[in-house]
């Protein structure tokens, strides 16, 4: 009443001034319990009394805590000998100095020596300590990257004191797989804290829904700790995991098989078919799928430069040129070397293999020895997970891409009039001549079609190799033993036999290394010939003994 | 009786030959060693220890010729055989390096010290001793390739099925010298020697007593690859190479006889590598590398197959044409090998040796026929029937 008398700006003035003074003193108050529990730091004796520090800071749930937490982790929190004052610090102009930061307004105060100041120590245990804090405190971040980086880290740094906080986060959570985490965190910490037996079983239940080794490693680790009648539970649990983790091993390990069984096939099928028809080993085959990369390196650089849009289209466009590119050029092989020395099958190889030489040699002075960028389109590049597996992009459609080629191959061989040809051509060549096949224009399209399938092949390799004149020469010798294993002639043999070799290779690859595994395979294949000189799938007949 | 024998497995060209051998084993050490170095007739060291290690790659190639040219084996692993005896010889110089290693381990060479080897590897045993190291240069690749022919040829692996598994032989053991834990020095190989029988490997007389063993042992080579084919056997392995079944019908052993000239071949190609590596101060599993062995394969037909003297001729004028192409052009190098390649097969199928003594015959028939009934089966040699009749 008795201030109504006042002009109004006035009391509203006089309003804010009292809010200020009733305010002030509760901001200074929570600034300097931060303030001082920071100060804390430097008395301190040992990494216990430091974690309690820790723990209380991230009680305080105040933001301002963060950026010192950090810096204490990273281990450049210091104090001041003389009073025992706080400060982060970052590297100072000269090498002794040190430059002084306000850990609550992140002020700069000015350079110090480092013979005055006292580093505030931490031990692994400790970070960990500090992460699961830091962790608790962004649980709640309003960006949902943040929030599962640090549900994550609960997981790594299971205790009791988070569980409350992990709770509460979850119960807030809209995020699936944010919440997924939390919920695993959460049984994580259970089986670390007081809690009924009843809860600590869920728990165990829910860590070995999770799987994997990590999984198995929490388990094991708080095994100890645990209630007698757990136990049981516990190895169970990692029963099951471990049966879940070889299962998903072997599904991985087969799938790295059907993908290193895919590339052969499409490395070899090429040569299975000139090989079956013709009875020529082409040693430039190889360089075929070289010719096809360095086409999908040109084409790519053409849409680079001039159409910039149609970089994801470069692969569909590589393909026909790429095929067309091979296929000339095995024409031109066909009609300039090798017609000349039919039924004579070493001297082809010889011939074939100074082809390859030739070619290699080419494609080395025109683009240079060292390897070309080939880029991935964006449907080639990344991976998911499906189950427990990783599956990359480039990888799938590679072999999607082989399936595709291949039963392409079958149909042009079963439904189609050349197809007809070839087969006849390959069961008796001389008596499909005397039927009016003219056999030398079905050899010189069968080998045109088989480069031009290395070439295909040569497309998708380039998407998982390196792009160099030797590219051909690291798959020859594998095409040939996948077409010799999976016997001539026979398009579903070389099927066979690159899935097979692929996925043999990729089992004994954990057991025994890379190289070895790659030994035994072909001391395999070896062995395999001598039981079966013609293959798996040979053919049967009087027409193959020739 | 032995004269008898000796003549009877030499014709012409084939003494000749062994004759030059002779003469080149006792000349050039002369005028390497003997003649002056101002004097236009002295020949530098350098060129002593190339032509030396053309002269072993000409034995490697008759080790081939021999398969190929009259049994019909045509093997892309020969390059393994020679790599083996190559890795015997190095190992044994290996051991004479003794103390004297960057290490200084009196027993271990320094690539296991480097690779913590506490002990030597078994096999490593006895390689201090010459007469064992020699042993194995013989038995080595002589047990893996009667190891291998015994499965191949008793299945009846044939043709370009053979080529093959052959060929993925040389790349297994490539790729098994390569790894560190084979105890054979990995990615390096062995290097570094000092020396052989007591004489540094880099004297100018070791290199000149390395050439001669070289010529020396080409000859033996000839002698017993002449000797081979000259042998009733070898009309055996004639007949295998251009008309297996019917040998076969006809009630022989087929697989003995090629078993037996595969391991005499691989033997001869570990001698090669053994001379080789003291030469070229270096053995590492490159040599193993299947693209090694395919060129073994055109210096072969180069010279001509099935002419014994063919693969030695091919083996220098490749070689020397790949130092001076190398040298001069390097990017040029494998033009002109693809392109030899290519035009060998489709030109000159016969080689050189064969295209000239066809020649040469087609004259001497023009004069008069006297020779022609001996000759008939060498002539015969070239025409397979059976492949002919495929077409």
């Amino acid at each position: 009443m008795s201030i109504s008398f006042l002009p109004r700006y006035f009391r509203t003035f006089l309003l804010f001034v009292t809010l200020i003074l009733a305010c002030a003193p509760s901001f200074s108050r929570a600034a300097d319990d931060v303030g001082s529990l920071i100060d804390q730091f430097s008395k301190a004796r040992n990494f216990n009394q430091t974690e309690e520090i820790v723990k209380a800071l991230a009680a305080t749930g105040d933001p301002a805590v963060i950026p010192v937490l950090k810096t204490l982790a990273d281990g450049d929190l210091y104090y001041r000998e003389d009073d025992g004052k706080v400060f982060m610090t970052a590297d100072g102009e000269s090498r002794r100095n040190l430059l002084l930061i306000d850990p609550l307004t992140g002020e700069e105060l000015g350079e110090m020596s480092k013979r005055d100041l006292e580093k505030i120590k931490v031990n692994n245990n400790l970070r960990s300590a500090i992460d699961a804090a830091l962790a608790g405190m962004t649980l709640m971040s309003p960006d949902p990257a943040v929030r599962l980086s640090a549900a994550r880290s609960m997981m790594d740094a299971p205790s009791e004191d988070n569980l409350a906080l992990i709770e509460e986060a979850l119960a807030a959570e809209e995020n699936g797989e944010i919440a997924a985490v939390l919920s695993q965190a959460r049984a994580v910490s259970i089986l670390n804290s007081d809690r009924p037996i009843e809860a600590k079983a869920e728990a165990i239940d829910d860590i070995a829904a999770i799987g994997g080794r990590d999984a198995i490693s929490i388990l094991l680790s708080a095994r100890g700790s645990l209630d007698p009648e757990l136990q049981d539970e516990v190895d169970a649990a990692q029963a099951k995991i471990e049966k879940r983790l070889a299962f998903w091993d072997a599904a991985q390990n087969v799938w790295y098989g059907l993908s290193l069984g895919s590339v052969l096939l499409l490395a070899a099928i090429g040569l299975a078919i000139t090989f079956g028809v013709m009875g020529v080993i082409n040693m430039a085959h190889g360089e075929m799928v070289m010719i096809g990369a360095y086409s999908t390196f040109m084409v790519q650089q053409v849409i680079r430069t001039s159409y910039p849009g149609l970089f994801d289209w470069s692969l569909a466009i590589a393909l026909p040129v790429a095929f067309l590119v091979t296929a000339a050029v095995g024409l031109v092989i066909e009609r300039g070397v090798i017609r000349f020395l039919y039924g004579r099958p070493l001297e082809t190889l010889l011939a074939t293999w100074g082809v390859s030489l030739i070619l290699q040699q080419a494609v080395r002075s025109i683009f240079g020895p060292t390897n070309r960028e080939v880029g991935n389109p964006s449907w080639m590049s990344g991976a998911f997970d499906l189950g427990g597996l990783v599956i990359t992009w480039s990888r799938l459609w590679i072999v999607v891409f082989s399936l595709a080629v291949f039963l392409g191959l079958l149909m042009l061989m079963k439904r189609s009039a050349f197809g007809l040809q070839m087969r006849a051509v390959t069961q008796n060549r001389r008596m499909a001549a005397s039927m009016g096949i003219r056999t030398p224009w079905v050899d010189a399209f069968t080998f045109a079609l088989g480069s031009g399938v290395a070439g295909l092949a040569g497309v998708a390799l380039s998407q998982i190799d390196n792009v160099s004149p030797n590219l051909g020469q690291s798959y020859i010798i594998d095409s040939f033993m996948v077409v010799v294993f999976g016997g001539v002639g026979n398009l579903w043999g070389t099927f066979v036999g690159a899935f097979s070799l692929g996925i043999l290779n990729k089992f004994l690859e954990p057991y025994a290394g890379a190289v070895l595994g790659k030994i035994l395979v072909l001391v395999f294949i070896i062995l395999f010939i001598q039981k079966r000189p013609r293959g798996l799938f040979a053919l049967k007949g009087r027409a193959v003994e020739s | 009786m032995i004269t008898a024998y000796v003549l009877r497995s030499l014709d012409r060209r084939v003494s000749i030959a062994i004759a030059i051998l002779f003469g080149i084993a006792l000349l050039v050490p002369v005028l390497n060693l003997v003649i002056p170095a101002a004097s236009p007739f002295h020949l530098p060291t350098y060129l002593v220890s190339l032509f030396g290690k053309y002269l072993c790659y000409a034995l490697l190639a008759l080790s081939l010729d021999l398969v190929w040219g009259f049994c019909g084996i045509l093997s892309l692993g020969h390059g393994a055989f020679f790599a083996l005896g190559g890795y015997a010889m190095g190992m044994y110089l290996m051991r004479q390096i003794g103390p004297r290693g960057v290490y200084g381990d009196p027993i271990l060479p320094d690539f296991m010290v480097f690779l913590n080897y506490q002990e030597l590897p078994w096999f490593w045993h006895g390689f201090d001793m010459f007469w064992f190291a020699m042993l194995m240069v013989l038995l080595v690749p002589g047990a893996l390739a009667f190891a291998f022919g015994w499965f191949a040829f008793r299945s009846r692996v044939n043709g370009v099925y053979l080529s093959i598994i052959t060929q993925a032989m040389t790349y297994a053991l490539l790729l098994a010298f390569f790894r560190n834990d084979m105890g054979f020095g990995g990615n390096n190989g062995l290097t570094d020697f000092k020396d052989i029988l007591g004489f540094s490997v880099q004297a100018d007389g070791t290199r000149a007593a390395l050439f001669a063993a070289s010529a020396i042992f080409l000859a033996i080579g000839l002698f017993i690859a002449s000797a081979i084919v000259r042998s009733k056997s070898g009309k055996v392995l004639v007949g295998v190479r251009d008309a297996e079944s019917r040998v076969r019908f006809l009630g022989y052993r087929v697989e003995n006889y090629k078993l037996f000239t595969f391991v005499v071949s691989a033997m001869m190609a570990g001698v090669a590598g053994a001379l080789y590596v003291p030469q070229v101060g270096i053995i590492n599993p490159g040599e193993f590398a299947p693209a090694n062995s395919i060129e073994v394969v055109i210096w072969t037909a180069v010279g001509g197959r099935a002419t014994l003297i063919g693969p030695i001729i091919g083996a220098i004028l490749v070689n020397g044409g790949k130092t001076i192409f190398t040298g001069l052009f390097p990017a040029f190098w494998l033009f002109a090998l693809g392109g030899l390649f290519v035009a060998v097969t489709l030109f000159l199928p016969k080689g050189i040796v064969g295209t000239i003594s066809d020649r040469f015959r087609k004259k001497s028939s023009d004069a008069g026929a006297r020779n022609e009934r001996s000759e008939e089966a060498e002539a015969g040699m070239d025409v397979n029937p059976s492949e002919e009749g495929a077409r």
